[in-house]
């Protein structure tokens, strides 16, 4: 018989399936992105509208090698758009990155795993049109966010030339995790353990980066490990101050050499089978394991350790890197510039406060992501099992809940320990620790109000339990743009974390906690309340 | 009192209604066949018994007690094989017969050892990697290693090959030995012809037939095929319980004798077949061929005749509507069946 067809037969075909259930995801979250950078780029020229208050700005992050790790260097401190969106392009490169993998992820290795790609792939499909369409929808999606993104950025009064350097550094942030996570896809054997490991992989990269742009780095251009990572690449695109665009054709090479590393695999290896394996397992179950607390630990433990990983680098980071914000304490303006970003008194402990803070909303998003699994159990069958057994409801979804909480007190603890142990030891004051610890654990009633919020909508619409994660990202933004846009306070007041006082360094009461228990409480019994008059599905 | 008690269930999903008024009795002991085509509610009834969801109206009762309010403790006497098994990917087979058998209160490792054996099982492996026939085997061997009174067995066997459904028959009659109770939701009717003693036949989530098997089989039809040695006897197809009546000339030659003979098919229900014979032996028989009654057929009847009704008079005087049928265009009968069906 004559070949008629090559690997990439049914690529185009498959491309249409992909944007058909992509048709909700793909252009909110363009739009998303688009619009944070704008608002973003907006409320920076108020609050700095000329070049000699833009310039202390700059000078203030600049200066500090705490504040160069986490956002990255200014390189023009008179150029609007150099200074509105240093935040934007190295932790929102990481976003854009995010929504990459996830979106490689979901239509390569999580079709294989459900059985829907051998379903395609005995119809007149190559073999390498599954990866084939997931890059174009990877593609696509980052050129359409670029375009979406600069348009925006010049409709708010930024240089038309920074608007698309801009646009297209994400793209390439974007593309270049596309690449990688399309080969994590071919080496592990489920779609779980590949987001893991490219959300490591970009860890690793934004860790580069800190090092390459602080310590390694000078005034002048950052150290050989930002070169290395694609969201340092992404950063040294520099838009606004310079536009290297020379920079943007190497991260495309990067993408390009990654990308046919996954096709060589993918041509390589059989249909749902990957290069991890999976191992055997016990003939027979752990004593312990005999109860919906046991088996929601034993699917959650991974989870947990590599959440429990990253808090534990976080705190020491953060720990770290607070005495150096004491070498620009003789710059008045960087005081305050620190303090416009929502600190109060004390320059070292405003930093804390604000960091905690952040790190506080991030560990919120593994009580989210328990409770997602929670509703996953549900929706994949495997609930009515347990609850067939003579187990309740209430104890069956209170084995989640109880990792969701006490795991993210636990990260916490860890974030704050962590934290004070690093700073106890520079400074040589215990009591640091305690300080620290009590700082970072005054975020966790904030944290289980989400947690517990999330519970509530699953326990009443299993369906719409995804809002958990819409108001994980509704109380981010409202964190870190609110105070920019100047929002009015009531709107401020609707994220549970606006209503914590900024540790460490200011005195405390215990109302906010008691009512932010309270409510999480509340939610809680909600949403096993819900779940106790529904049907499973 | 039976194991199983239902009235009247009403269930709707939106506009659907997945059990419209379903009747089903199941008495303690016996293993009960529930049958019915795809999206007939039988998975949707098993929810309902385990209180995994809420009937509209009507009454279910379990064991004694309702199923949804005593849902903890009436599970710890039953044991749920799913009809489409999902497996935790990364436990392994055997963590999870354990992990389900302690849940429910405890399981018999002696029998989950031979369990194992009998069904030919690596527990070792991991949820992921089992096929679909693996998978249903983890969910049977954990539920029969179970000591429990009543077994929800939801098309238990399906993606297992032919030995191991013959070992699932053996384990359930061993189940039945010892007095427990299985109700069994099946496709496979020669499975539930081996164990069942009585049926429950459903469609469109109402109850259409219920009884014991050999009730049931009266009710179908033995089928003939003959070769008589003259024409046919005058009016035996006026006898009452005989259907879709062939007849056909043979060529001299074929049959073998200097007068025609002919070629007979017929169906016939039990009532009428000693009649039948009589007549036919009068002309002199060929040869004769005959397929007793299955519950295939039956089956194959009550599903393919919307117009049947649930009682068995109706279903009896449908029968002829059914002949007619197959006789005959069925789109252009279904209107008269329905009339007639209306007319009692």
């Amino acid at each position: 018989m004559t070949r008629t067809g090559s690997g990439f037969s049914g690529t185009l075909g498959l491309l249409r399936l992909a944007l058909r259930r992509d048709r909700i995801l793909l252009p909110t979250w363009i739009s998303v992105f688009a619009l944070t950078a704008a608002v973003s780029a907006k409320a920076t020229a108020d609050l700095y509208p000329s070049i000699a208050s833009r310039s202390t700005a700059a000078g203030a992050i600049n200066s500090s090698s705490a504040l160069v790790a986490i956002y990255g260097r200014v390189y023009d401190p008179a150029s609007l758009g150099a200074v509105s969106m240093i935040k934007m392009g190295g932790i929102g490169g990481v976003c854009v990155a995010l929504l990459s993998i996830i979106l490689m992820t979901r239509h390569t290795r999580a079709e294989e795993e459900s059985g829907r790609m051998e379903l395609l792939g005995a119809t007149a499909v190559g073999r390498l049109a599954p990866l084939g369409s997931a890059i174009a929808v990877i593609l696509l999606a980052n050129l359409v966010l670029a375009l979406a993104t600069a348009g925006l950025l010049v409709a708010v009064g930024l240089s038309a030339a920074g608007s698309v350097a801009f646009g297209l550094s994400w793209a390439g942030a974007g593309l270049a995790f596309g690449a990688i996570a399309a080969v994590c896809a071919q080496v592990s054997s489920t779609a779980r353990a590949a987001t893991a490991l490219a959300s490591a992989v970009l860890a690793a990269s934004y860790a580069l980066r800190a090092l390459g742009d602080s310590i390694f780095g000078s005034p002048l251009g950052p150290g050989w490990p930002s070169w290395i990572s694609p969201i340092g690449l992404a950063q040294q695109v520099r838009p606004f101050a310079g536009n290297q665009w020379s920079v943007l054709a190497l991260s495309a090479c990067f993408s390009v050499a990654v990308a046919t590393g996954a096709f060589v695999l993918a041509d390589r290896r059989d249909l749902g089978a990957g290069l991890l394996q999976t191992r055997a397992g016990p003939a027979i179950a752990a004593a312990r394991l005999r109860s919906p607390l046991a088996l929601a630990w034993r699917l959650q433990r991974g989870t947990f350790a590599g959440w429990l990983l990253a808090f534990v680098l976080l705190g020491l980071m953060i720990g770290g890197i607070a005495s150096s914000v004491g070498d620009f304490l003789n710059n008045p303006s960087a005081r305050d510039f620190i303090t416009k970003l929502g600190g109060e008194k004390g320059l070292v402990d405003a930093f804390l406060a604000i960091e905690l803070s952040f790190a506080g909303i991030l560990a919120s998003a593994f009580g989210v992501q328990v409770v997602m699994r929670l509703a996953a159990e549900e929706r994949e069958g495997r609930a009515e099992a347990v609850l067939a057994t003579s187990v309740s409801r209430t104890r069956w979804a209170m084995g989640h809940i109880w990792i969701a909480m006490c795991g993210t007190a636990a990260l916490l603890l860890a974030l704050g320990g962590a934290a004070g142990l690093t700073r106890a030891l520079q400074v040589g004051d215990a009591n640091e620790l305690g300080r620290l610890v009590l700082a970072s654990m005054a975020q966790l009633p904030a944290a289980w109000v989400l947690s517990a919020l999330t519970v509530a909508v699953f326990g009443i619409f299993l369906r719409l339990v995804v809002l958990g994660w819409v108001a994980f990202a509704a109380f981010i933004l409202l964190a870190e743009l609110g105070p920019l846009l100047n929002l009015p306070q009531w709107v401020l007041d609707l994220s549970p974390f606006a209503h914590v006082p900024r540790l460490p360094g200011v005195a405390v009461t215990p109302t906010p906690f008691a009512l932010l228990t309270a409510a999480a409480v509340l939610l809680l019994a909600v949403g096993l309340l819900g779940l106790q008059r529904r049907d499973i599905a | 009192m039976p194991a199983i008690l239902v009235r009247e269930l009403v269930k709707t999903f939106g506009s659907t209604r997945a059990l419209d008024g379903l009747d089903l009795t199941v008495q303690t002991g016996e293993v009960h066949g529930f049958l019915g085509p795809n999206g007939s509610g039988k998975s949707t009834t098993l929810r309902i018994l385990l209180g995994l969801a809420r009937s509209d109206s009507g009454t279910a009762e379990l064991l004694g007690a309702d199923p949804r309010k005593h849902a903890v403790d009436l599970h710890r006497r039953l044991a749920y094989v799913p009809g489409d098994v999902a497996l935790w990917p990364n436990l392994s087979g055997g963590e999870i017969i354990d992990l389900l058998g302690r849940m429910r209160g405890g399981l018999n490792q002696q029998r989950r050892s031979s369990l194992l054996e009998r069904f030919q099982l690596d527990p070792t492996k991991k949820g992921r990697s089992y096929s679909k026939g693996n998978r249903q085997k983890v969910a049977l061997i954990a539920a029969l290693s179970s000591d429990v009174e009543l077994l929800l067995l939801d098309e238990p066997t399906s993606g297992l090959d032919p030995l191991m459904e013959a070992s699932f028959r053996d384990c359930l009659m061993e189940e039945t030995a010892q007095g427990r109770t299985v109700l069994l939701s099946s496709h496979i009717l020669a499975e539930v012809e081996a164990v069942c003693e009585r049926v429950t036949i459903i469609r469109s989530g109402r109850t259409v037939q219920t009884g014991a098997l050999a009730e049931l089989r009266q009710l179908s039809r033995t089928f003939l095929s003959l070769q008589l040695a003259g024409p046919a006897p005058e009016g035996l197809g006026k006898i009452p319980g005989v259907h879709a009546l062939q007849i056909e000339s043979l060529p001299r030659a074929l049959a073998g004798a200097d007068h025609g003979a002919t070629q007979l098919n017929l169906q016939v229900e039990q009532s009428a077949l000693d009649e039948v014979l009589r007549q036919v032996t009068k002309v002199g028989v060929i040869s004769l061929n005959s397929q007793p009654p299955t519950l295939e057929e039956l089956f194959l009847r009550f599903y393919a005749n919307p117009a049947i009704g649930r009682l068995t008079e109706t279903a009896t005087n449908a029968q002829t509507n059914a002949q007619t049928n197959a006789q005959t265009n069925a789109q252009t009968n279904a209107q008269t069946n329905a009339q007639t069906n209306t007319e009692p």
